[in-house]
């Protein structure tokens, strides 16, 4: 119901919105929950577990009950507080966790089987059978119990992260946060002056009262347009802060269009729906205010009771009456505010129920001093309260009442470095403590001075006293003259007597939880929030945690510092992945690397496969063949016979050059290289700290201080790390310097016995056997561009890489693929490479997987004794050079037809399938159109004293077991004849 | 959580990579017992102690942080080069007598 000359909303601009399907008005600056109470609408939602009718009971953020579902398909966000969605035209929102509807809702016979569904109820019934857990007892628990549902859609909308730099964050902008804005504004300080709510204000747009002898939303908007008008202040409305890290880092989340209709959301119009932002903050002010809490009592979870200061703020800021009749029940003064309010605006107040005694009185209403609210009734809307005194018991009709059980300071982002707040018996509540977090200060109602006066006062000194910190000096403004009434209280959690009274509405906790919890030994503050799952619904116990220590504290015996509070953690609201995760979705998961020769793959319709960010070419298929493997079969045929190109530039290189470049490379390498000649290509393996393989790969000696190195593709960043770390950290001495380039230069591998041909002709030089022997490289000129030629090859046959600057990569890899197939050879890809290395025994971070040392690959000859390299202390540790470690080996099938599989495990064929058995593991496989079976590579316990042995392969995932014979790693031409032809 | 590269300036922490504890290195003729010491004996005490971070996403500049574990403060930040735990004064001296 509407009051005339009430609230800050447009009362002649109207906005038409639906719930639950049913058409609605509303005006603007309504908040979807301010225009559902102003049409005489309670009933919003059913509760969690046992489904019962609820209402609106909150104003803001904290609201635990009336969580909405808006949008459709994709779009659909489950979940909205309603006391924090704007209206807009065409607005479409409905309730959730009920049906057929809000109204009459099939699972509310929940609230019938109430005694068995009490805390841990799961736990205790659905024990056995073991097998129905997963097939009955949960899937019927999980359709019962819930919140709101996606769609299962992809979600189209657009999410935005961000990064914010500030002198001061201002945390909120009630009266304390607007002081600190502008205290630390006319000090010329960068300020950030974030509010979660969509206008700026905070308490002071609830309230009636005057600041400096006016309205003091008269006073606020004059705060806002200075603010406004400073180029230094930023104002973010509908940005919580989340979270607060080290280093002054905070986090937030920005509601940037669920306040407008979807057209105008939408991508074209580039308006995200949510931004994540980052806030690096030097200091900060805290000014998040308080929320207010319940008081617990008997079927204290009806629509209908709120409050007071929600109902308050609904009167005075939207200009809507949550009742016609209402009570108030309160412990405190500020509570009486709301009568008063109610009355001045011809609202008529049938009671207010004040359980002290030396309650104040009220003017135009009655105080019932000394009494407490102890039951209510009405099923989908309050209808009555029963009030409890010395007189006994009486039933007031009601239809809105208004609770109070005093506020609690929001000190949940001084707790996020782990601080605990201190219990203040005076406030009935827990005060942040000091330095909890670096650079913040905190001040108004969330460092418990709840008057305004208090909060404007605080404000201005928390900006002062924060900005002092980081050497910015304030002037000391004057402090508006403002209420400062004294906030008086006195505890009352839990009014006692039979049946369910509520703590925490979003997770149907009720006090009697609580007591069991303690009764069953689940004493610990934080046993009992997980036994009763008290405050761990998505309003994480914002108006509840308080109360249900405060009752766990009672029903031990222990006092509320004694009983201590649960751990406050981020995010303060909830917070969508969507929006945390904004920008890596679809492709903007990790980046995608292409090769030059992409293009070329794409027209011959080569399959792509991902290695690491690349995208290679895996096999080039040719018109008649269906399968992977005819292609592969072909590109190894027609590269031991032939010549093949393959596109290897994602391999790392780079570029070392520099006096002590050389011995850079005796340190990395465990071989030395410092007596490599110019012009030549030498193999080396790089250790880790631990003695193991770290990678492998060439260097070529380019100049006489230049060399280049090619890695591994998955070690070319580690590898680039370590030689950081070496030249930074190890030899910062030494005058060497290095860059990658893998990017810079487009490289291809020319193999076969036609490689020679391929490559005579292309470049100016003469290439031959004298010219470029096995492992010569040099730099050549390929059809007028400068490139590099490396005699060197992963195949076994005679094979160049050819390197081009990358410009250039595309037309080469074309040229080279034309004039290959003119002479009977032809484009190869990853698979087709993978089994000629494996032919040829050569490895790769299969088997290097970081178990491995040089000794199990039969390379310890390749640790040079004369030198010291990296890794090699620990490389001669003991045991490291046990004949029994698993060892590189090569494999086959005794029958020639069976399949091998990678990741298969290798047994004594005479001992049994189990770990303790367990003699080794494939790491490689492919079927070798060469030898014409399948060949692998093994790491294999005392592998290469076996050779000739059969040995068992067990694959239990693939279904195979198979028999093979152990044999040397290098299947294909052992004595490298090819190679050097 | 931010620190403030010597080359840079002061960067968020999903620029850096952490690489481990900054100890003095041993020689690398040291043998097994300091090697072993080094690589695997770590205290893993609370309170302020030296890691590496590397500015990957940055400069590539490897920095020597020291950091309170505890707390989170950061306390300091050299670049490698100046963090004395390499092997250039030790080694070079070896060299030369070589």
């Amino acid at each position: 119901m509407r009051v005339a000359g009430k609230g800050l909303v447009s009362g002649n601009r109207t906005v038409n919105f639906s719930f639950n399907g049913k058409a609605y008005m509303g005006l603007e600056g309504d908040t979807l929950a301010s225009a559902l109470l102003a049409n005489g609408v309670h009933l919003v939602g059913r509760s969690f577990k046992y489904h019962r009718p609820r209402g609106i009971l909150t104003a803001g953020s904290e609201e635990p009950n009336a969580l909405v579902t808006v949008g459709q398909g994709g779009a659909t966000d489950p979940n909205i507080r309603a006391t924090q969605q704007e209206l807009f035209e065409g607005l479409a929102a409905k309730s959730q966790n009920c049906w057929p509807s809000v109204e009459r809702d099939v699972m509310a016979l929940n609230d019938l089987a109430a005694p068995f569904l009490g805390a841990g109820f799961y736990y205790k019934t659905f024990m056995w059978p073991a097998p129905l857990w997963e097939k009955l007892y949960e899937p019927i628990i999980r359709r019962a119990a819930g919140l709101g549902a996606l769609s299962g859609a992809a979600n189209k909308d657009a999410y935005e992260k961000a990064f914010a730099f500030c002198d001061l964050l201002v945390i909120g902008s009630g009266p304390a946060g607007l002081m600190a804005a502008l205290t630390a504004g006319r000090a010329g300080a960068d300020v950030i002056l974030a509010e979660e709510d969509s206008r700026m204000g905070g308490r002071l747009l609830a309230e009636v009262e005057d600041i400096d002898g006016r309205p003091a939303r008269v006073w606020v908007a004059e705060a806002l347009a200075e603010l406004e008008g400073m180029e230094n202040v930023r104002l973010m409305t509908r940005t919580a802060i989340t979270g607060a890290y080290d280093q002054g880092t905070y986090s937030a989340l920005e509601r940037v269009s669920h306040h407008l209709p979807p057209s105008q959301s939408l991508k074209t119009v580039n308006r995200p729906r949510e931004c994540f932002w980052r806030i690096a903050a030097k200091a900060s002010v805290l000014a998040a205010g308080a929320i207010e809490r319940p008081i617990a009592f008997r079927n204290n979870d009806r629509p209908g009771i709120m409050t007071a200061g929600a109902v308050r703020a609904y009167l005075n800021r939207w200009g809507v009456a949550p009742g016609e009749r209402v009570t108030v029940f309160a412990n405190n003064d500020n509570a009486h505010r709301t009568a008063r309010d109610l009355v001045a605006a011809g609202v008529h107040v049938a009671a207010l129920i004040d359980s002290r005694h030396d309650a104040p009185d009220g003017e135009g209403f009655a105080v019932i001093k000394g009494a407490v609210v102890c039951d209510s009734a009405g099923r989908q809307r309050l209808e009555s309260i029963t009030v409890r005194s010395v007189n006994g018991e009486e039933k007031i009709q009601t239809d809105c009442l208004a609770m109070s059980g005093g506020w609690n300071p929001s000190v949940h982002l001084t707790c996020h470095m782990n601080a605990r707040p201190q219990w203040n018996r005076e406030l009935a509540a827990f005060l942040p403590i000091p330095g909890a977090v670096p650079g913040m200060v905190v001040a108004g109602a969330a460092n418990g001075s709840f008057s305004t006066t208090g909060a404007l006062r605080e404000g201005a000194e928390a900006a002062a006293q924060a900005l002092a910190q980081i050497g910015t000096k304030a002037e000391a403004a004057a402090i508006p003259v403002a209420q400062d009434a004294p906030y008086r209280i006195t505890p009352l959690w839990a009014v006692p007597g039979k049946g369910r009274a509520w703590l925490d509405f979003q997770n149907d906790v009720t006090v009697k939880d609580v007591n069991q919890a303690a009764q069953e030994n689940f004493r610990s503050v934080e046993h009992m929030k997980r036994y009763t799952t008290q405050g761990m619904a998505t309003d994480q116990g914002k108006n509840s945690n308080v109360a249900a220590l405060a009752v766990l504290a009672d029903a031990t015996g222990r006092s509320i510092p004694e009983t201590g509070v649960t751990t406050f953690r981020p995010p303060f609201v909830p917070t969508s992945i969507a929006a945390m995760a904004a920008g890596a979705e679809d492709q903007g998961f990790k980046p995608q690397r292409y090769l030059t020769s992409h293009p070329v793959g794409l027209e011959r319709g080569a399959h792509n496969i991902e290695v690491g960010l690349w995208y290679r070419a895996s096999y080039y298929p040719k018109p008649g063949e269906s399968t992977w493997k005819q292609s592969c079969d072909r590109e190894v045929m027609m590269v031991r016979n032939a010549v093949g190109v393959c596109d290897v530039s994602t391999l790392g290189k780079i570029d070392i050059k520099g006096p002590d470049a050389a011995k850079l490379l005796d340190l990395v390498y465990s071989n030395t290289f410092s007596t490599l000649k110019l012009g030549r290509v030498r193999y080396g393996l790089m250790l880790r700290d631990d003695g193991f393989v770290m990678d492998d790969g060439t260097t070529a000696r380019l100049g006489e201080d230049h060399y280049v190195m090619t890695t591994t593709t998955a070690a070319a960043g580690q590898v680039m790390s370590h030689l950081e770390y070496l030249t930074q950290v190890v030899r910062p001495d030494w005058d060497v310097r290095f860059t990658s380039v893998t990017d810079q230069w487009a490289q291809f591998s020319v193999a076969g016995p036609k490689a020679r041909d391929l490559i005579d002709g292309l470049v100016d030089e003469d290439v031959n056997g004298e010219t470029f022997p096995f492992m010569a490289c040099g730099a050549v000129t390929v059809k007028g561009v400068a490139g590099r030629l490396f005699r060197i090859s992963f195949s076994g046959e005679h094979a160049y890489e050819i390197a081009v600057p990358a410009r250039y990569g595309e037309a080469l890899f074309r040229l080279l693929t034309a004039r290959a197939e003119e002479i009977g050879g032809g484009p190869y890809g990853l698979e087709a490479l993978n089994v000629l290395r494996i032919e040829k025994g050569f490895i790769t971070h299969a088997e290097i997987n970081g178990t491995v040392n040089a000794f199990d690959l039969g390379m310890q000859g390749m640790v040079s004794a004369k030198k010291d390299c990296w890794g090699k202390a620990l490389s001669e540790r003991e045991g490291l050079m046990d004949e029994e470690r698993m060892r590189l080996v090569g494999l086959k099938p005794v029958d020639h037809a069976k399949e091998i599989s990678s990741g298969a495990h290798l047994f004594d064929p005479e001992a049994t399938v189990e770990r303790v058995n367990d003699l080794g593991y494939v790491t490689s496989v492919g079927f070798s159109p060469t030898l014409g079976h399948m060949i692998g590579l093994a790491m294999l316990s005392a592998g290469p004293d076996r050779m000739g042995d059969t040995i068992r392969l067990v694959d239990h995932t693939r279904g195979i077991d198979t028999l093979c014979e152990v044999v040397n790693p290098v299947f294909f031409d052992p004595e490298g004849g090819r190679v050097r032809g | 959580m931010r620190i403030t590269c010597p080359l840079c300036g002061e960067r968020d922490r999903r620029e850096f990579t952490y690489k481990g504890t900054a100890r003095a290195i041993p020689a690398l003729d040291a043998g097994v017992g300091p090697w072993d010491d080094y690589v695997h004996m770590r205290d893993n005490l609370p309170g302020a102690i030296d890691e590496w971070w590397q500015h990957d996403m940055g400069c590539g500049s490897w920095l020597m942080v020291t950091r309170n574990t505890v707390s989170h403060e950061m306390i300091a930040v050299v670049a490698g080069e100046a963090s004395g735990l390499g092997l250039a004064e030790a080694q070079a001296q070896a060299e030369d007598q070589a």
